[in-house]
Formats: structure tokens, C-alpha cells, sequence
């Protein structure tokens, strides 16, 4: 008998992930080629500093707050902090998005219990609605944000709620849940190279930028 | 050449680099920058959020540079900037940025705002949407040599009351000499001093230096106008200048964007290497003492503390070596809160000290400054900018307070082990 939440879910799983990957994969490479081309004049200016080593310290050392700032913003350092530690906790240490990476990357590592993923989505999830509050609330932040902030907001929350109800059968068929999630993860693909989540690649070359701008300077970033 | 908005369009196309797209590309509108800024503390009003300042910058690179925004302005979905939107923006890119360059250490992703904005005033200025008072400033300096006019007869008058009281000669357009000392039209006109300690101290320390005629004003006001042009021409006054004399090195004084324009912006400016080096007054006084030569006698015993200008320290990397000689002269050295990198702009820096129509804000910006002095209440402030020495005094004196401010190298003179040299 023909079952279309088997259909979509066997559409998901394989053209649909093709076209979700070969999206990303190319718009990130689009993006960057973007990005980088358009070059950065040569500094003539005698060096003080090594901008390279500076840059690339700075990749790291910006993922810690300035002191004393996290008073300021509690909400969106916290907030960003947990997110993102729990997001890819629920994301790569799944044992079924592992096996999924070793299909196209052809890389594993060792999956983390059960209980240690759901409770990550949740907090995950937690987090992200901590984020949207203050995005609304936040004279700031509510100004500064656009339809895209919102968009991408939607897009990253989904496959952690669709996730989360496939994997505990929570509502609905579960064939049709999971499809979903995959679906919701695609979705995130797509939207990936093109809005704000590219940020998660990009942050490299800026922090790098800004690294190695400043310490050319002998100047601390 | 006329401002006009196309032009303004085609100046900032032409800054819109790699960094830039990236910069971008990053942004999570966080509004993180926004508590990094004094005119967002000291306000609360979000538009003074340093990326929203940046936001025609943004609608520009997406619109033109990336190919969603080129497919959407097919459609109508990335309209073009306007000419009033530029005007719209004119204050949030003068008025309330000093280019401090705070916003550009907490961006979580990186982004160099403060040298975004830097770029946005070159489409500023090209579409004849900067303040007046920067104009009439960058016309003064181009035509008269000054951005406050004509001060050739100023600066010898100063540098005749400098030989009288320090009794050693100093000479104008001497070649053979290593350095070539420029000065501050706010030092010539406000703090003349300096000039005097200058001698005093390369007396001393065997330093042979001149003052050139043909370029002796280091303030760059295309750089804070956001004028190539205008920075190109000011900056190679300057380099033909210490060309000509053959000097090794030319003295950057304590003049904070003076200090980005000739050390940083300028071989970029003109498009080659100097055949000479730049050193800033304070790098020297620390290689001096570092040396041996800098020998002085006793020790200040006020409270002092220390006001780093942004543009020395934060954006041009001289922050130990002040500190190194803070402690040499101060018997009781006293740091602000968020001292070093981290300090707060004066308020005044990047041209918006000019602004007549800013005095309100920046009054109002001035607060969190005031608060780190009152913490510490010291007896002088030293600070190693004329510009930033100025808007303290006027700062301070607004805001009722009477601490006095002093130049550090003004400071160090005043302790000079030199009483054989002086009395020669």
C-alpha cells in the first residue's frame, strides 16, 4: 500500500538531503568566493605587530567576553553561550546525525547518551526563546532587528521542536514527524549560505580581520 | 571637486573591501557594540548603536555585492539608498562617533566597526553630507596650513618663548638631523609647552631634531572628515617635508588621530612606503629611558591618574610604554577602571569635538569618564593628546569639576635631571 509520510520521508532522506546539501555546500562556497574577492589593499604601512599570529588569536580569544560586559547584556552572552554549546551537542553527537556525517563525510566519533541529546535540544531550545524575548524586548535589539532575524529564529528552532517530538513520538505519525525534521534541517540548509547563519562560517574571517588589523598595530583586539 | 550624491555612492562602493563584506556577512544583531558605545550608555537612545550608524553601508554591500541582493534589487526587494537617507545619518556618523573604536573589541563576531565606520564618512563627505565646521576646517588646513588657519607666526612665536626659557637652541629646516618634530595646531595654539620640554628633553638625551617650515601642523583633518583627498594632501605636506630634510624619523606628537593618519593611514594615503620612520613622541620618550637617557630627578607626589587617548592606545597600540613612564615620574600612579584598551573615549575625539550641534551629547557622553575620575579623584589627570587634553579641560570645567589635565611629556620635562644642560 502506498504511504505518502513514507514517500516524504524516503524524499527527505534522499533527493530532498541532495538538494539541501548541494545548496549549502555551494552557497557557502558562493558566499565566500564573494566575500574574499573583492581583495583588501596591501598595508604599506611598516608592521608593529604580526597581524597573522594576532588574527589568528583573535579567532579564538573573541569567544570570550570583555570583562565586565556580560552585566550589561546577561541575556545575549548567556543566552548565545548556551544555545550554541547545546545546539551542536543535539546536532553532532547524535548518534543518527553521526552516522548521517560518516555517509557524506565519511568521519565518526562517539555518540553521547539520550538523555545528555534531549536534554541539550531543550536547553537549546530554552535558550533560543531566552534570545527571542530579549530580541523583542530589548529597545536594542528590537531595533536593530529585521524580518531576517526572525526568519532564521523559526528556522533553527524547528528542527530542534521537530526532532524533539520524532524521536519520543510525542504528536502525530512518526513517519511523518521525522520527515518533517529532516525537512526542517534541509530547510535550515537552504537558508543557510544566504542569511545570518552564514555567520557561523564568516565569524572566522572577521575575527581574523579584526585580529589582524589591530595587531599589525602591535594593538590588542 | 563638487559633493554630490552620486559621487558619495561611488566613494563608498570604492570602500567596500573583503573585511567589510565579511563584517557584514557576521552580523547577528546582537546589539552587543551598542554597550560598548558612550553615546548608547550614556543615552540609552538605540539609534546610537554603532552597527545601526552602519546600516546604509549594509544596504549598499547587499544590494551591489552579494547576489541575493542584486536578484532582489531586480524586484524591487534592496532599494538604493537615498540623499536623504544620507542625510538622515549625518549625525550618527559624526556627532556621536568618536571612532573610539570600543565597539570594535566586543563584536562577539569580530566585526571591525570602527573601521567601517571610518569608510562610511568617505561616502559622507563625498555626497556633501559632513558637518560644516569639518569642511571650513579641511579648507583652512588646505589652504592656510592649519585647520586653525595660519599658524606660522603662532608657532614661532612659541618656539622663540621656548629658546628664551629653556636657553636651547631650536632650529627650523635643519637637515642632517634624525628627526623632524610636527606639532598639533591645538598644542601650537593651546599647550605650546610642549615644545619647550620637547627641547629640554633631546637636549638631554643628545636627540637631534628640527621643525620643518613647509610642514609643521601633524592634525589631519581628512581623516576625520573622511577625505581621501584632502588626507592624501595633508599627509604628504608632511613626507615631502622630511624627504626633503633627509630626517630618519618624524616625531608623531601627542595628537591622537595625527598619530593613525601619519603612522597608520598615510603610506596608504600617498601609496608607498616613507623613506623615513615615524615614532610617536611616547614610543620615543620610552626608547630614551630605555636607553638610559632619560634621567630624572624625583618623583611627582600628587595622585595621578591616566586618560588613554583611543586612537594612540586602542586603535594604535601604545599602551605600556605611557604606563612605563607614568611610573617613572609618578610617586602615587592611580589607574581608572577599564584603563589601557578598554578605556573610555574623552568624548571629544574623531572631529566630533568640532560639531558645534553635538556639545549637548557630548556633554552627556562625558559621564562615564566623569564617574572613573570621581572614583579615583586624583589631583591631575596626564593624558598624551592635545585634542584629548582639551575637551577634558572643557569637560571637566562644564561638569564642574577642577582637576587639572596634563601632557605627559610636559610632566616628564618637569622632573628632567637637565640642570647642567639647561643652565648652558
Amino acid at each position: 500500500m502506498n504511504d505518502p509520510y513514507f514517500d516524504l520521508l524516503m524524499w527527505a532522506r534522499g533527493p530532498g538531503f541532495t538538494i539541501a546539501l548541494v545548496v549549502l555546500a555551494g552557497g557557502i562556497i558562493l558566499r565566500l568566493t564573494e566575500i574574499l574577492f573583492l581583495g583588501r589593499k596591501t598595508d604599506l604601512a611598516p608592521a608593529k605587530g604580526n597581524a597573522v599570529v594576532a588574527g589568528l588569536k583573535t579567532i579564538f580569544t573573541r569567544s570570550v567576553p570583555r570583562e565586565g560586559l556580560v552585566k550589561f547584556s546577561p541575556v545575549t552572552y548567556i543566552g548565545g553561550y548556551v544555545f550554541h554549546i547545546a545546539f551542536f551537542i543535539a546536532f553532532l553527537l547524535f548518534g543518527p546525525h553521526i552516522a548521517l556525517i560518516k555517509s557524506v563525510i565519511g568521519l565518526s566519533w562517539p555518540d553521547a547518551g539520550r538523555v545528555i541529546i534531549e536534554s541539550a535540544a531543550v536547553i537549546a531550545l530554552v535558550a533560543m526563546l531566552a534570545l527571542l524575548y530579549s530580541r523583542i524586548t530589548d529597545p536594542v535589539r528590537r531595533s536593530i532587528s529585521g524580518f531576517q532575524d526572525y526568519l532564521v529564529w523559526v528556522l533553527t528552532v524547528l528542527p530542534l521542536i521537530t526532532g524533539y517530538i520524532a524521536v519520543n513520538k510525542l504528536i502525530g505519525d512518526g513517519t511523518l514527524m521525522m520527515a518533517l525534521h529532516i525537512l526542517s534541517a534541509e530547510m535550515l540548509m537552504i537558508a543557510f549560505p544566504f542569511t545570518k547563519l552564514m555567520h557561523a562560517v564568516t565569524f572566522i574571517t572577521s575575527r581574523y580581520y579584526n585580529g589582524a588589523i589591530q595587531g599589525r598595530k602591535g594593538a590588542e583586539s | 571637486m563638487t559633493a554630490t550624491f552620486e559621487r558619495g555612492l561611488n566613494a563608498l562602493r570604492e570602500q567596500i573591501d573583503a573585511p567589510v563584506a565579511s563584517f557584514f556577512s557576521s552580523c547577528v544583531s546582537c546589539g552587543l557594540c551598542a554597550e560598548a558605545c558612550i553615546f548608547y550608555r550614556e543615552t540609552g537612545d538605540p539609534k546610537y548603536t554603532p552597527i545601526h550608524k552602519l546600516d546604509l553601508m549594509r544596504r549598499l554591500w547587499k544590494r551591489e555585492f552579494t547576489v541575493f541582493g542584486r536578484l532582489g534589487s531586480l524586484i524591487g526587494l534592496s532599494p538604493q539608498i537615498t540623499d536623504d537617507d544620507l542625510t538622515e545619518w549625518e549625525d550618527l556618523i559624526y556627532d556621536s562617533c568618536t571612532m573610539c573604536g570600543r565597539c570594535s573589541m566586543v563584536c562577539p563576531v569580530g566585526n571591525d566597526l570602527t573601521m567601517m565606520l571610518r569608510k562610511m564618512r568617505e561616502g559622507m563627505s563625498a555626497s556633501g553630507h559632513a558637518p560644516a565646521e569639518l569642511i571650513g576646517a579641511a579648507e583652512r588646513h588646505t589652504d592656510l596650513g592649519s585647520p586653525m588657519g595660519e599658524l606660522h607666526p603662532a608657532l614661532h612665536a612659541q618656539v622663540r618663548h621656548a629658546i628664551k626659557n629653556t636657553g636651547i637652541e631650536i632650529t627650523f629646516d635643519e637637515p642632517g638631523v634624525d628627526y623632524m618634530a610636527i606639532y598639533s595646531a591645538q598644542e601650537i595654539a593651546e599647550y605650546p609647552d610642549v615644545i619647550g620640554a620637547m627641547a629640554r628633553i633631546f637636549k638631554k638625551a643628545g636627540v637631534s631634531w628640527t621643525i620643518s617650515n613647509d610642514a609643521f601642523e601633524a592634525t589631519n583633518v581628512g581623516v576625520q572628515l573622511g577625505n581621501r583627498d584632502v588626507a592624501r594632501t595633508l599627509v604628504q605636506r608632511v613626507v615631502d617635508a622630511a624627504e626633503k630634510l633627509g630626517v630618519k624619523y618624524v616625531i608623531s606628537p601627542e595628537c591622537g588621530h595625527a598619530y593613525q593618519a601619519m603612522r597608520w593611514e598615510g603610506p596608504n594615503l600617498i601609496g608607498r612606503p616613507y623613506k623615513f620612520g615615524v615614532v610617536h613622541i611616547i614610543e620615543l620618550l620610552d626608547q630614551l629611558r630605555a636607553e638610559g637617557k632619560l634621567t630624572l630627578k624625583g618623583k611627582d607626589k600628587r595622585k595621578l591618574t591616566f586618560h588613554d587617548p583611543c586612537q594612540i592606545n586602542r586603535r594604535g597600540g601604545i599602551n605600556a610604554e605611557p604606563r612605563r613612564l607614568m611610573n617613572m615620574v609618578a610617586d602615587n600612579f592611580v589607574e581608572t577602571d577599564d584603563a589601557g584598551t578598554m578605556n573610555w573615549c574623552c568624548s571629544g575625539g574623531g572631529g566630533a569635538g568640532a560639531i558645534e550641534r553635538g556639545a549637548d551629547l557630548r556633554f552627556k557622553a562625558f559621564n562615564s569618564k566623569k564617574r572613573q575620575f570621581e572614583k579615583v579623584n586624583p589631583d591631575s589627570i596626564v593624558t598624551m593628546c592635545a585634542y584629548c587634553h582639551h575637551t577634558l579641560d572643557e569637560q571637566l570645567e562644564a561638569h564642574g569639576m577642577e582637576t587639572e589635565v596634563l601632557g605627559l611629556t610636559e610632566l616628564i620635562a618637569e622632573y628632567l635631571d637637565d640642570e647642567p644642560a639647561a643652565n648652558a
